[in-house]
Formats: structure tokens, sequence, C-alpha cells
């Protein structure tokens, strides 16, 4: 690896085109010496950029105890360095006509500013500084610690859905840190403290555990040197990060959670399966179940819908997902919200019935030839806006998946038979543990 | 602090000015006028409209007509029901978007070259032969109603229809732009077709284009869109003027939550008014700049009492409004209510410091070119230029209007605006929230 790098800076060559053919994002890719991965998307229709910083580490590594430590700090990350003190950054973004903010997830977390190209070298420069020199005072931490929990509560607390989608998540994912929320259980995220917050930072926080995306006006050969002034000088932390295997899932059970609130006015069902990944599973029987969601459950002609809502006229939605880009296991939803008279339990008989149907034989090769073929036209929506484009480059990468994997999506797209599309979803509803989740208001309580 | 200013110094300094947007007015064959942003560099094409006159029209009977009329419109049109216009729609990636607000029928289609007359086929049908069939109708009403109902514990949306209702009372702006479970009840195909008819016009009509399409092909775009549309219609659009009472209020929704929500209002400044682009300024001081605002800044920096905390400037056609709003742990209610306050009162009588106002300058003109990145969003910002009447040399000229705002300027609009005398506060939370100065830690 080494060689070859230096090879490549001698002849000034770094820079890999992801795959030959015309890839969806035209995204580039290439390492700094110090172990940061740069992906730069280029996009030259307006003056901009959106300057991503990703570090592959999230809610799934924080130590146990400390849930929401991850995305705490990612708020103290805003509070200042010896260079840039108090709420510098936030002054300095903002005069520069940027607008910036950060967010996390179980597997990264990620820090960015849209700003005009011109001032993309001052961005650098402040995102390079907090990537090892945060300083955080106790005053700080405890002001920020009511803020993180007043998200909670917006967030959670004041939306019955979010409660039951919290309880539901714990009893699919068991001793799996997926059940364990983001933002943190209350009792633990009111016991986070700047020591707490300080450890993560310097054991995730280097340029080995991070992904520069630069999405918008600029090429990857101007990029280069800026990266490696501001981004390649930081000294390496230490090894890169490598995520423990995640604990075995428990035996698969059928979970069922009901949740009453007397803040619910509209009973509704939501349902979620254990499911293959990219990572956990076959590349082909993933991009065969993103194809299944899209016919099962999509949009207003999507089987369930048109099955549950338009025809049998038992409720007022119903759909399908499925999120098969996690690092760990993926997902597939079901959820259906019954029509005013209709009791849930009809309503769930009535979506179980169409699903056999559907898995029976009711996915017809036109079906499957018509989802691909909108999948495919809807693409080039995908990298219209700088940001848009940096978000899905930045988290499939930071998700550990091959930048090729994403870029070749409509190659790939192509070559899924409806057979396959068939197979791979009647495996996965046939044996994947679950866990359903019933919302319902007070006053039916047993 | 002197460091800081010399490098924010710096930085206002090498900013280069905002390259000229390539923005050109087209005039169609059939007479139809839009601007247009012609950019070839994707397969994309956006088409913005807007019919002035909007949810604030429909009869106090018929509330909510103009918002279940407008989700019918992808329901079936012309010779396609609503499968066949929804399976044309999704097979052909044709993004939709189209939503009533207070003053206007307003949206956009979205399409890759190759099957934007489709789109605008589609387009052209749902505003001159829309069906309103009985099954679509049947079935978004009871969507439509259980979001009414299940709006009636959603905090936030409680706290907005609120406060709108606190501002402006029986005028049509004070009404829910969903209409009440009983006028919804009552809606139906005649009422549809009515409002159809009354509603989509080439007198009321503004659009815009962005993306892979030139201006003769425009041309030819609008007349396929909007060509069969009426020249005008006969419906009185002129709604009475909606001024907001000076009398202060603090209207209590009880609900039992963890965490309340606030917000306030009181009378703003229309887009047409000549302090606009002053108040946009102290606007953008006070709440409106997100993470350097001097309400982020007091409620969420100092105190840690809220998340979300804000304050917005909101224009309509016949009033304005200003707002602001946080959500707050249900004991500390109080005491965030008294910083807003505390803080209006000091905008009011203070002003706003010259670095407050350069910093709002910088921002301001540094993120225009933000509004130009996405497709569709340059389609939308077109419509809003010729919609505010500002002319194309407006997006040359923008940049300039912010930076003319002098201190003097600001501190005049800053009394003219705020005044803490009139504030309606709407609060959604538990009864026993005026705990006062509680702290959780």
């Amino acid at each position: 690896m080494t060689l070859v790098r230096s090879l490549f800076a001698a002849l000034g060559l770094l820079m890999l085109p992801a795959s030959a053919h015309a890839a969806i994002y035209g995204a580039e890719s290439f390492t700094l010496d110090n172990g940061m991965e740069v992906v730069v998307i280029p996009n030259h229709r307006a003056p901009v950029v959106a300057h991503m910083v990703w570090y592959r580490v999230g809610a799934v590594d924080e130590p146990p105890g400390k849930s929401g430590i991850a995305h705490f700090l990612e708020h103290l990350m805003f509070k200042g360095t010896p260079t840039h003190p108090a709420g510098e950054i936030n002054q300095v973004v903002a005069r520069n006509g940027g607008d910036q903010n950060a967010f996390t997830s179980f597997e990264y977390t990620g820090y960015y500013q849209n700003i005009a190209v011109d001032r993309l070298p001052k961005m650098m420069e402040l995102e390079a500084d907090r990537m090892r020199n945060l300083i955080l005072s106790e005053e700080d931490v405890a002001t920020e610690r009511d803020v993180i929990i007043e998200e909670r509560r917006m967030r959670v607390d004041n939306r019955p859905g979010s409660i039951l989608d919290e309880r539901l998540s714990a009893a699919l994912w068991m001793t799996h840190r997926y059940g364990t929320p983001v933002i943190g259980w209350p009792e633990e995220m009111a016991g986070l403290n700047r020591e707490d917050a300080l450890q993560f930072y310097k054991r995730f926080y280097a340029p080995e555990n991070a992904i520069l995306v630069i999405s918008g006006d600029i090429t990857a050969k101007t990029l280069k040197p800026l990266a490696e002034k501001y981004y390649g000088v930081i000294p390496r932390g230490g090894e890169k990060f490598v995520r423990p295997a995640p604990p075995k899932l428990m035996p698969g059970a059928d979970v069922r959670v009901t949740y009453h609130d007397e803040r619910v006015k509209q009973p509704s069902l939501y349902r979620r399966y254990v499911a293959p990944s990219y990572a956990t599973g076959d590349q082909a029987d993933v991009d065969a179940l993103t194809v299944f969601a899209e016919i099962a459950g999509g949009g207003a002609t999507s089987k369930l819908y048109r099955a549950l809502v338009v025809d049998r006229e038992i409720a007022a939605s119903a759909g399908a997902g499925y999120d098969g880009s996690a690092a760990s296991h993926g997902s597939m939803y079901l959820d259906v919200t019954p029509n005013p008279g209709i009791e849930l339990a009809e309503a769930e008989k009535a979506m179980d019935e169409e699903m056999r149907k559907i898995l029976g034989g009711g996915i017809s090769d036109d079906d499957v030839a018509k989802a691909k073929q909108r999948m495919k036209t809807s693409l080039i929506f995908l990298k219209d806006s700088p940001l848009g484009a940096a978000q899905r480059v930045g988290a499939w990468v930071a998700t550990g998946l091959p930048l090729a994997d994403l870029e070749n999506w409509d190659k790939r797209l192509e070559t899924i038979t409806a057979d396959r599309v068939r197979s791979a979803a009647k495996a996965l509803f046939a044996s994947a543990p679950s866990a359903t989740g019933i919302l319902l208001p007070k006053e039916t309580a047993p | 602090m002197t460091r800081i200013a010399t490098i924010l110094a710096m930085c206002a300094a090498i900013a280069a000015p905002v390259a000229a947007m390539d923005v050109k007015a087209v005039k169609s064959p059939g007479g139809i006028s839009a601007y247009l942003n012609e950019d070839h560099g994707n397969q994309i094409v956006a088409l913005s409209f807007y019919f002035a006159g909007g949810s604030a029209l429909d009869p106090n009977e018929r509330a909510g007509l103009s918002n279940f009329a407008t989700a019918l419109l992808d329901e079936g049109a012309g010779d396609k029901d609503s499968f066949e216009f929804q399976s044309e729609l999704e097979n052909r990636s044709i993004r939709w978007r189209v939503g009533a607000d207070k003053d206007a029928i307003a949206g956009s289609i979205t399409a890759t070259t190759d099957n934007l007359d489709a789109a605008l086929d589609l387009l052209a049908l749902a505003l001159t032969q829309p069906r309103f069939d009985a099954e679509p109708i049947d079935r978004i009403r009871k969507q439509i109603l259980i979001k009414i109902k299940s709006d009636t514990e959603n905090p936030n949306r409680i706290a907005a229809s609120t406060l709108m209702t606190a501002l402006f009372g029986d005028h049509p702006y004070g009404r829910n732009d969903d209409g009440t479970a009983e006028t919804v009840a009552q809606l139906g195909a005649d009422d549809f077709k009515a409002w159809a008819k009354a509603r989509f016009a080439r007198d009321r009509l503004i659009v815009a284009a962005s993306g892979d399409i030139t201006a003769r092909q425009l041309g030819r775009a609008l007349d396929r869109a909007f060509g069969r549309l009426p020249a005008m219609t006969g419906l009185a659009t002129a709604l009475p003027e909606a001024p907001i009472a000076a009398a202060a209020n603090v209207v209590r929704v009880e609900k039992k939550l963890p965490q309340s929500v606030i917000y306030l209002g009181q009378q703003g400044i229309r887009r047409s008014d000549p302090d606009w682009y002053t108040a946009q300024v102290v606007d953008y001081v006070f709440g409106s700049g997100s993470f350097t605002s001097r309400l982020m800044d007091e409620i969420r920096e100092k105190r840690g009492l809220a998340y979300s905390v804000f304050s917005s400037l909101q224009p309509l056609d016949v009033g304005a409004f200003v707002m602001a709003g946080a959500g707050t742990r249900a004991e500390a209610a109080e005491e965030s209510i008294a910083v807003f306050r505390d803080e209006w009162r000091k905008l009011n009588e203070s002003g706003i410091t010259a670095e407050e106002l350069q910093g709002a300058k910088d921002y301001l003109t540094g993120a225009w070119p933000l509004r130009f990145t996405a497709t569709t969003r340059i389609a939308d910002t077109l419509v809003a230029v010729q919609r505010d009447k500002l002319g194309l040399k407006y997006l040359d000229e923008r940049n300039d209007l912010i930076n003319k705002v002098t201190l003097e300027d600001a501190n005049r609009v800053a009394r003219r605006i705020y005044d803490p005398a009139t504030l309606k506060v709407v609060v959604v939370g538990p009864a026993n929230s005026g705990g006062g100065n509680t702290k959780s830690k």
C-alpha cells in the first residue's frame, strides 16, 4: 500500500476514478498520507461547495452506560479550540455566508458547511482544527447537556410514535446496539460529562477515521493540494478504528410491542424485520430487496397501497421500506394506518393477506421491469444538489462500503431478475426476526 | 475579541462578488411569460408555477377546500383515472408537487428532459380537466380527516394554529388551511370543479423554469402546459386587509407534555415595504441567523432552555406578522417566555450593534448563491422574484440592497417592528408550567 501510494503521488496520479463507465455521481477518491480518505463530486452549476467531514464512528461505538455520547460530542464540537475559541466557528461560518450543521447516526458522525467555493479554505482550516484541538469547559458541557435533553424531549418524549419506535427497536435488537437510541436513554444522558466526551473524542476523532467529502464547483486536481495543506498535516491518532463484530442476534422471535398514549388520535401499526444488508448479505439479494420494497410499498401505485387503501378501503395509508446500506444488519419495514371505523387487528390481518399474495406470485415480470425503469430514471435527481450528493456518497463510504458499488448501482440494477426479487423477498419474510409496534389511544387500554 | 474581529474583517475582504445568475425572460408564442435559468449540466428540467389566490379565498363554510382540491389534482384528469395518472407520474419519475398556502396555489413539476413533454401534458390535464372521481375524493377525505384529528395532539400544529387565530381573529388568515372536520366532511365534486375553474387562469399565473431547456423549447412548453387555460376568471381575489390588533395576549393550551411549545407573534411587514431589506437584517440578528442569533445565544447557548429556537418574518398578501418560538421543558416555560420578552424589548429599545449589522450583511450576501444549487429550488426562487415584482435586475442587485442598510435604518426598523407591548404568546403544555426560574441541574 505504501509503495503504491507514493508511486502515484510521485506521478501526481493519486486520483483514482471509481469506475470506467459513466458513474452515477462521477466521484473521485484518494487517500492522504495520514490515512484520511477524500471523495470529490464535481458539480459546476453554481460557485458553491458542500464541505463535509465524516467520522467512521457513531452511537454503536459508545461505551456501555454512555448512550448518547457520540451525539453529545457532536454538539460539543461547536464549542471551540485554542486558536478558534468559544463560539468563533459559528461566527466565521456565518460571516462567510455558510450554512452549517452536523448529524450523528449509528455508525457515523458528520459535520458540514454549504458555502461559496472561494470560502472553502477557511472552512477546511476550521474543520481540521477541531478534529484534534477541541477544548471544553465544565460550564459549556453542563449547558449543552440541557440542550440535548431538550432535543430528546422534542424528538421523542413529545411524540408518541417515536416513543413506540424506541421500544420497538429495543425489543427487536436486544443486545445489538441498534436497540439503543442514538440520542441516548434519558438517565444515561443526564450522567454524561466532560470526561466522557473528551475520551470519545480522543479515541475516535483522527484523520485515519475521517473522510473528507467535497461536492460542488471543484475538481479533485484543485482540491488535492488544499486537502494536503489543511488535513494532510494532521498526525495520525493511531491505528484506524476497526469496529468489533456486533453481538450475534438473539434467536428470532415475533415480538409485539403495544403502546397506549392519550395523545394518540389515530391507531397505527408498524413492523420491522431484520434484513440482509450489503455488509451482512449477498449483494444481489440486497439489490433485489431494494426493488421489492419499491414494488410492494414504494408509493401510490405500490401493491400495498393499491390493495389496502384504494381497493379494499381498509387503510388510510400503507407502505413498505427497506434499508440495506447499514454497516451491520439491514431493515425491512411495513406500516399501515386503518381507516376510521376499522379495527387495527383487521388492518393487520389484511396487510398480512396482501403480503402473502405479493410473495406468492403477486409480482409479475412487468412489475419488476417497470420498477427498475423508474428507479433508473430517478437516479439523475440524486446528484442535482451538491449537498444532497455529498450526503448520499458520504453515508455510503462512512458505512464502509466501496464507492464503486454505489457508482455502479445502475449497472447492477439492469441485471436484477424478477426471479431474484421474488426469491429474496420470500426468503426474508419466511424467517426474519421481526417486531410489530402497535400505537393506540389511551382509552382502549385493557 | 480583537483577534476575532481581524479574522472576520479579512474574510469579508476576500469575499468575491457573486457571479451573476444567467436568467432571462421568455415569452411563449401564445403569450405566456416566464423566467428561465438555462443549464445543460444535468438532464433535468423544473417548471415552477404559482396561481395567485390560496386557501384564504375559501368560503368559511368550505374551509379546507383549496387544500383538499390540490391533493386531488394528481388523482385523475382527462381520460386518465387516478391509477393511470399516478402510474404515469411514477413510471416516468416525474416529481409532482402542488400545494395551497394562504395566498396561492403553487407547485412544480421536475422531470428528466426526455419525460418533460409527458409531464407538461399531465400538468395541463390536471389544471384544465381534473376528474374529481368519487373514489379518490373519499380516500383523500379520510386522510385529511385523520390528519385534522391527529393535529389536535401535535404541539407544534396546535401552537401554530392558535397563534394564527390570536393574530388574525376572524380574518381568513386566522383559519387552519386544512379546514375543520365539519367543513371537510361536506366538500364534494361540485365544489372542487367550481374551485378549479375559478382558480386556474392565465391572468393569475406566474411561471419559471430551470435546467436543461432552451428559451425556444420553453416557449413551446409553456403553451403546452398552460395554453388551454382561460385568459382570466371572474373570481374576485380581493381579500380584506388583515391588521393585527395591538393588544397583548397570552393563550395557554393545556396538554400533558414533557416539553412545552412556545410561539410568539405580532404585526410584521410586507414584502413590498420599503423597509423589507432592513427588516431581514434585523430579523437575522434577532433569531433567524441559526447558530449566531441573539435568541439562540440567550435561550440555547447561555441557558440550555431549548434545542430549537427561531424567529422569522412572515409576509402575506394583505397582512404580515413576525414570529418566534422554542420548545422548552415544561417547568421552564415561563423563564423562556421572560427571555423572549426581554430580547424583544432590548431590540426595540437599543437596536443592534454595528458589528451585528456587518455580520448579518456578510451572511445574507454570502449565502445568496446557496439558493441556486438545486434545479427545482432555482425555479421556485425565480417564481418568487416575479411574484414580488422585483424584475430580472434584482438577481444582480439583491446584495447591494442588503449592503445599503445603515445602522440608523436598522435601529429605526427595530423600533418600528418589534414591540413587546403587542406580543401574542401561545404556550402549549401542562398547566403547571409556570414554575418560575427552576433549572433542572
